[in-house]
């Protein structure tokens, strides 16, 4: 009886059912709006009018092509070199401060995260043309990217600072350390973890941003979302759009691995972690 | 003295910042107030904006469909989610796990591909109608947000509660409605706020996977060249900036004062 209860359910008509049933709805949802489509994506990425061909890939991966993705990962170093260097500072200065204030003045920093990318962007686009001549060109479309990706890059190292134990500081400083080794030695190392997650949550989504360059770049600067939509949208080839979507999966994986190890290395030395 | 210096810079470096997030919004809202069409150029104030948006079809229509398709897809999501935590939790282990990963894709993927992926579903499937596609798509990417959010809460939960409910003599659905539903409550509650807010703010999957139904966000992207009513800003940015500090504010209150009682305790550390 005790088996039954840990394992399984009785209706009331005593009929014995698994607690693991209440799985299946979600498991028939996710087989048919999840895997079924990503296998549509790779069926018409290595099909060619219904024949397994490779020509889609090679056609994917043209030097033309392939200069857009390198000009996209430019694009998404520069946006996450801009965040970590505008984000630590916010990040540590709202971790030193008292823990109320820190915490109510850090979902103000959040809380754009959770507001319409597509509205703020078009305020930036608005406010540039009105006041600068910036808009369409490089440094607009980068300002959009900086603008939309920052909170995501301030929240995992404020999570990891405020969690940083203060009598670390207060025994790098007994022993000598003066604020600037404190900070190099024991507070950066320390909020690695932080740093790393920041840099995923960063680097990955503004790689494959999608209308951010459209709004301000005003289609002067082609990243590789620009290129997939108009490989899907405009020219309707969805044979060569799957083939650019699974290298853009292919390469986003790859990232992703690195950082999870780069991750895994740094929070064996200690430190929290958000994921 | 070199302490109140270290505070005005960190306070005018943090103002910046804020000044820098908040600034672009925050102008709009202004000048939706203003007669003139351009911006940067004030001639009075007026209410024309928002009148102009509440007799524009195209824009509370999208209203309509954003809120509308953020209450229901959040709303299923949480239901269908919580359900299936239940029984993944309920799994053994491997099972568990596989569908643990295959359940990340959706948050893996970037947008885009999700999007297209979805796209190509409805189109090989035939599903036409861009309301029911919005739908689809969206509960399909709030289901994850929510069953992980729900997860920590089972796993901290102990069975044990479960089992006392039964031998207490609940029958297996009382035990789950009147036990293990309200121990993960907070978990349930954030999942379908998540799930609620990232419906709202969806624009690259809905985008290529919607047709001709618009949400405010494509709504937005489609008239970005012609201009956007300012007004629309407000309309948009004042709810969820209230709704977000409201939750938030809530939680930071309850932690001090969960703080202040230990302290009187004399529990802390």
């Amino acid at each position: 009886m005790k088996q039954t209860n840990a394992q399984g359910l009785k209706t009331a008509k005593g009929i014995h059912i698994r607690r693991s049933v209440f799985a299946y709805p979600y498991v028939v949802w996710m087989a048919v709006f999840i895997v079924a489509p990503m296998l549509l994506i790779l069926y018409y990425a290595f099909t060619s009018d219904g024949g397994f061909t490779l020509e889609n890939i090679v056609q994917a991966a043209s030097w033309d092509n392939l200069r857009v993705l390198a000009d996209s990962v430019r694009f998404a170093v520069y946006t996450t070199l801009l965040c970590l260097l505008l984000g630590f500072p916010v990040a540590y200065l709202l971790s030193q401060m008292k823990k109320t204030t820190a915490a109510l003045l850090s979902v103000f920093f959040i809380v754009p995260m959770w507001m319409n990318f597509l509205l703020r962007t078009y305020a930036w686009k608005v406010l540039l043309g009105a006041f600068t001549n910036m808009l369409y060109t490089e440094s607009a479309v980068l300002l959009g990217m900086v603008y939309n990706f920052l909170p995501f890059m301030i929240l995992p190292i404020y999570t990891t600072l405020i969690k940083l134990d203060k009598s670390y500081l207060e025994a790098a400083a007994d022993l000598g350390a003066n604020p600037t080794k404190t900070f190099l030695k024991v507070v950066l190392p320390l909020s690695m973890p932080g740093i790393i997650s920041g840099i995923t949550m960063v680097f990955i989504p503004s790689t494959t941003t999608f209308a951010i360059s459209q709004l301000l770049g005003g289609g002067k600067t082609m990243l590789y979302g620009d290129l997939i939509y108009m490989k899907f949208i405009t020219e309707q080839s969805w044979n060569t759009g799957s083939a650019l979507s699974i290298i853009l999966l292919v390469f986003v994986l790859v990232s992703m691995t690195f950082m999870k190890k780069a991750e895994r290395k740094t929070s064996d030395e200690g430190g929290g972690r958000l994921w | 003295m070199v302490n109140r210096l270290k505070k005005f810079f960190s306070g005018t470096y943090l103002g910046l910042m804020l000044v820098f997030l908040y600034a672009p919004i925050l102008i709009l809202i202004v000048y939706s107030f203003n007669q003139s069409k351009t911006l940067g150029n004030w001639t009075g104030f007026t209410f024309d904006w928002y009148v102009q948006l509440f007799r524009t079809p195209e824009i509370t229509d999208a209203l309509a469909v954003t809120l509308s398709v953020a209450a229901i897809s959040s709303i299923v999501a949480t239901v269908l989610g919580t359900v299936a935590a239940i029984g993944l939790h309920a799994m053994k282990r491997r099972d568990r796990l596989l569908l643990e990963n295959i359940s990340q894709l959706p948050m893996v993927n970037p947008d885009l591909v999700t999007g297209i992926s979805l796209m190509l579903l409805f189109l090989f499937v035939g599903v036409r109608n861009g309301y029911v596609r919005l739908l689809i798509a969206h509960i399909t990417f709030n289901l994850p947000y929510v069953i992980f959010s729900v997860l920590p809460k089972l796993r901290q939960s102990s069975d044990m509660l479960y089992e006392a409910a039964l031998d207490l003599g609940c029958t297996p659905m009382q035990a789950i409605q009147k036990v293990v539903i309200p121990d993960i409550m907070p978990g349930i509650v954030s999942g379908l706020i998540m799930a609620f807010t990232l419906s709202l703010d969806d624009f690259v999957i809905s985008f290529f996977a919607g047709n001709g139904v618009d949400n405010l966000s494509m709504y937005i992207y489609a008239s970005a060249r012609r201009g956007v009513n300012p007004a629309l800003s407000t309309i948009i940015f004042v709810p969820v900036v209230t709704l977000l500090l409201i939750v938030n504010l809530k939680s930071i209150r309850e932690e001090r004062n969960a703080e202040l009682q230990l302290k009187k305790v004399g529990m802390k550390r």
